[in-house]
């Protein structure tokens, strides 16, 4: 006990010696590059919201797209067709997998390094490869056209890597005991899992899915071969979608409408930022429920 | 008897749902290779690769200034991007207030967030702009892209490296301090080679980032399918090559657009098996 405290009175005299001293050129620069990451972050948003959100006006939201009013609403809602339908595709089929992966296969099982990799490959791929794939695959050989669900499809893939990993990790966060818990009370393992496991990761799978709806929110590259650019709201999931990104990657190449292409980028940047800070609240909720409960 | 069915079925539906990442990885591939494999073999394996003219309506598809645009740009990014991240990771683990450090990695995380269309149209409304009149070029280039994108591989590198920084064991630093060495000392001799293969990682991981983006670059690269010649020389990179030119390429030009893919999916095979390497390595230590 004595050794320690005299340990501890050492490191804080030395502490102060160091803050005594003269910065060094090495902590200068760590200092300098730290401060540069967080000027260039910051001044990017900045930027994009002082010239953007002046330009926010109702003429922006209205339902149909023309060159007059340059309106995002139908990009903005073919976003939200595009998310829902995409999602519906990639969560089942993502927790479904990962409830394999965590609670029926053995931790020896090859299987489970073999899926993994694949996820990482999955996650690995360009998006403009994607794009590709969708156009030869979904787009041509299943013949669905430049169209919203072959868009969805696309993305599904795309995404999967995201919820997959998200969700191992939050149905291997849920203790041991309280599976033991539920088979001693005479369950089954599926119902174990439907009822005891799966209620109490969902924090963890919410964050997934949220964090892979901002990514779904901010691709172009694999929608502009497979959702194709048309400005119109479709009605149904056979007709092309224009998003959000493509509209602001579209209006940018145009180049004619400098303030509508801040606005729309502006909007873009807060609905994404808006789903990260949301997945990342969530998650954190989830956890601190998890050792308190 | 009816419930021993129940959870066979319920087993072999989660067990399908889990091997359909892998079918999804086969059908990608079964697919770019063998719409873009034909068009290699038309071309000629060597004057697809290294053929250094892409002129669709001659019937030339080298691809060899992509390649080289390619390389060009993500070395660029490296350059700014690799010791910006890791001096700020290194910032976070060992130099950063306690109270600052949740802030500046929400910042970190905030850059992840944004979409690479908001990052190219920044590139394009500021950065381009700014490249103009300084150097009396364009603007739109090797210089502009390799900026652009190493602002866009920062957040990875930064979160990356850091998760490698702070796993390294503590009693290094307290041996090391209690040798005599400086703080600073410590951090850059002691705990930055400790964590070098996590640090590869992140290099790793922002190389993929790097090559595999489209849209930002497409926005400021130029975009002429030339090799460059200079920093600010206008460039194409092998994605933006497929993006740019997908719309209207029929035949033989829409093939060797998708043997493009080929290529572009072989680089990034490649890095992911180093990538798997580095981590083996890694457990291995």
């Amino acid at each position: 006990m004595n050794k320690e405290i005299h340990i501890q009175k050492t490191v804080e005299i030395a502490k102060k010696k160091k803050k005594k001293s003269t910065h060094s050129i090495a902590s200068v620069l760590v200092w300098a590059s730290a401060l540069l990451v967080v000027a260039v972050g910051i001044g990017i948003v900045i930027y994009i919201m002082i010239q953007g959100v002046p330009y926010l006006n109702s003429s922006l939201f209205e339902w149909n797209y023309s060159s007059e009013n340059v309106s995002m609403l139908p990009a903005l809602i073919n976003t939200i067709f595009m998310l829902i339908l995409s999602l519906l595709i990639a969560l089942p089929i993502g927790i479904a997998g990962s409830i394999y992966l965590v609670e029926y296969a053995k931790k020896s099982n090859p299987f489970i390094r073999i899926v993994n990799l694949m996820i990482d490959t999955l996650s690995g791929i360009p998006s403009i490869v994607y794009g590709l794939f969708g156009s030869l695959f979904f787009v041509k050989f299943f013949g669905m056209g430049l169209s919203l669900l072959s868009g969805a499809l696309t993305l599904s893939i795309m995404i999967l890597p995201i919820i997959m990993n998200t969700t191992q990790e939050a149905l291997r966060e849920v203790p041991m005991s309280m599976r033991e818990g539920s088979y001693g009370l005479g369950a089954g393992k599926l119902h174990t899992i439907l009822h005891v496991v799966l209620p109490s990761s969902l924090g963890g799978i919410i964050s997934g899915a949220i964090l892979a709806a901002g990514r779904i929110f901010g691709e172009s590259a694999a929608l502009i071969f497979t959702a194709g650019t048309l400005a119109a709201v479709s009605g149904n999931i056979m007709d092309p979608a224009r998003t959000m990104a493509v509209h602001l990657y579209a209006l940018s190449q145009e180049g004619l409408y400098i303030h509508e292409t801040y606005a729309s980028s502006a909007v873009l940047i807060i609905v994404v930022l808006i789903m990260n800070g949301l997945a990342g609240l969530i998650k954190k909720c989830s956890e601190r429920n998890t050792i308190h409960g | 008897m009816n419930n021993t069915l129940k959870e066979n079925m319920a087993r072999s539906i989660f067990m399908m749902a889990a091997a359909l990442s892998i079918v999804a990885v086969l059908i990608i591939c079964i697919f770019i290779f063998s719409n873009g494999v034909p068009a290699i073999k038309e071309v000629g394996l060597f004057h697809f690769l290294f053929g250094i003219s892409w002129d669709p309506e001659h019937g030339l598809y080298g691809i060899f200034p992509m390649i080289i645009g390619t390389l060009v740009v993500t070395a660029g990014a490296l350059v700014f991007g690799v010791p910006l991240g890791i001096l700020c990771a290194v910032f976070l683990v060992f130099y950063c207030p306690k109270k600052l450090r949740p802030k500046v990695n929400v910042i970190v995380n905030m850059m992840a967030g944004i979409p690479s269309v908001v990052y190219g149209f920044f590139g394009l409304v500021v950065l381009v702009p700014f490249i103009q009149t300084m150097t009396r070029t364009n603007g739109m280039g090797v210089l502009s892209a390799s900026i652009l994108l190493a602002v866009m591989i920062l957040p990875t590198i930064i979160s990356v490296s850091q998760t490698a920084l702070s796993s390294v064991d503590k009693s290094y630093y307290e041996g090391a301090r209690a040798l005599g060495a400086s703080h600073d000392r410590t951090v850059f001799k002691v705990m930055l080679p400790a964590a070098k293969s996590g640090i590869l990682c992140a290099v790793i991981l922002g190389l993929g980032r790097a090559v595999g983006e489209t849209m930002a670059v497409m926005m400021v690269a130029g975009n002429q399918a030339i090799i460059p010649f200079g920093i600010f020389s206008g460039t194409r990179t092998l994605t933006s090559h497929i993006a740019m030119e997908m719309g209207y390429a029929t035949d033989l030009h829409r093939q060797a657009l998708i043997a493009t893919a080929v290529v572009l999916f072989g680089f990034i095979l490649i890095m992911n098996g180093i990538m798997t390497l580095v981590k083996r390595r890694m457990c291995h230590e």
